[in-house]
């Protein structure tokens, strides 16, 4: 069973590595996003370290979106979706393989690319050090819950938009919960809660996300 | 032994067939024919749970596949109309994939079967550069290193040479006097001896039962 994981994180990676370009849009993008942002408002440092946590939080949030397109739909074209499907191990325990190579694949680029974009929005440290944690644990929460909107769009011809409009509110209390905790660290008061609070979030989408993924693969498939 | 009880199938409204019963018991092949849209994918993805149906059930060793995917996938072997091939992948990694996928406890030499399928020589290049037919190849090697007793092919031959269709129909017999079962849709005649395997013809429902 931990072999199938693998099996899928593995093919998912080789593939990904195969087509470049799927990898790198969503990060180009999101370095991008934030890029603009200085040269739209200004350089004050002070405005820029006031709104950078809601950029670099929003651009993450639209970067995850942009990646979801590639999360089931190239496999829903070839038929992988469908022998996955399958496949005699329990298809939510295979849907997370996938959930986890995808946020291998987005999630971690955004946080290694963190430290670049704090520089350029003059982050304090401490500020920086909560950002890098909220994306730590918020990233993940985005990965799963997109996933059980790509798995309900996907035998969509125009899924995207439904996409958005389910993900979006979702994600609502991820981004309010990491900006509060980026804004309590700027400020130096203690942000551990705002941190626990976003690790139970992460905690319980990653026991019942795979299910609602499962199932509404099952729905739309058929 | 795979059994379909009074199977209906319904898209958009409409019925394709109704009341379907067949039995397929191991050693058998069955033939599933019928013109385009009559609902042989339809009823394939329903023998392998992929939809559910209007009315009927499908039942693996007497339990209702439904309520035991589990157990049933580890016994059946599909291939659809989208081969499920990667192409981005090799046609190497793309066996190893199915392999520890499906039949992880088989071993098998996975170049012998390239060889097998007419693929040597294509290992290492990407599944997307190769030929249809190849690409075809590639997901119909997954039968040779299956330890399933029940394949389910849909159209397996699309695509492939006349050449390949007879070693493919070898493949089938041989595993039917092993015991297995196949059912399979082809628009071509197959060229076994009329004694090793059944036919089912689908036909449109009667003109007052077209829709539900």
């Amino acid at each position: 069973m931990f072999d199938a994981f693998l099996q899928i994180v593995r093919k998912e990676l080789l593939g990904a590595f195969r087509q470049q370009s799927d990898i790198l849009n969503p990060i180009w993008f999101f370095v991008i996003v934030v890029t603009l942002f200085p040269l739209g408002i200004g350089t004050d440092p002070a405005l820029l370290a006031r709104i950078a946590p809601g950029i670099i939080w929003v651009a993450a949030l639209l970067a995850a979106l942009l990646s979801f397109e590639r999360l089931f739909k190239d496999d829903f074209i070839d038929g992988s979706l469908e022998q996955m499907m399958l496949a005699p191990q329990p298809l939510s325990w295979l849907v997370s393989a996938k959930v986890f190579a995808h946020w291998l694949l987005t999630g971690l680029p955004i946080l290694l690319v963190s430290p670049l974009l704090a520089v350029f929005l003059s982050l304090q440290e401490n500020t920086f050090w909560a950002l890098f944690l909220t994306l730590l644990i918020g990233t993940p929460i985005l990965s799963l819950l997109g996933s059980i909107g790509v798995a309900l769009t996907i035998g969509l011809r125009k899924g995207g938009v439904l996409l958005s409009l389910i993900m979006l509110p979702l994600s609502i209390p991820i981004l309010i919960f990491s900006t509060m905790a980026i804004d309590a660290a700027t400020f130096g008061q203690s942000y551990i809660g705002l941190l626990a609070l976003l690790g139970a979030m992460l905690v319980g989408a990653i026991t019942l996300a795979p299910f609602a993924i499962a199932a509404s693969l099952r729905v739309s498939v058929s | 032994m795979l059994q379909c009880k009074n199977l209906t199938c319904v898209r958009e409204e409409r019925v394709l067939f109704n009341n379907l019963n067949f039995t397929l018991a191991p050693g058998e092949i069955l033939q599933v024919e019928g013109p385009n849209g009559v609902g042989k994918t339809s009823l394939f993805r329903l023998l392998v749970g992929l939809s559910t149906p209007y009315a009927g059930e499908v039942h693996w060793q007497q339990q209702n596949i439904m309520l035991d995917r589990d157990t049933y996938y580890q016994n059946m072997l599909y291939l659809g109309h989208k081969s499920g091939v990667k192409p981005e992948l090799t046609a190497l990694e793309n066996l190893h994939y199915f392999h520890h996928l499906f039949n992880p406890k088989v071993e098998f030499d996975a170049w012998e079967i390239l060889t097998l399928v007419g693929l040597a020589g294509y290992e290492n290049v990407a599944t997307a550069q190769l030929s249809a037919g190849q690409q075809r190849r590639v997901a119909l090697a997954r039968m040779w290193f299956s330890d399933c007793p029940l394949w389910i092919l849909d159209e397996p031959f699309t695509a492939i040479d006349k050449n390949g269709v007879q070693v493919i129909e070898k493949l089938l017999i041989k595993h039917a006097e092993k015991g297995g079962m196949v059912i399979l849709t082809t628009h071509q005649d197959l060229l076994l001896p009329p004694q090793l395997y059944k036919k089912l013809t689908l036909q449109k429902p009667a003109a007052g039962e077209q829709y539900v």
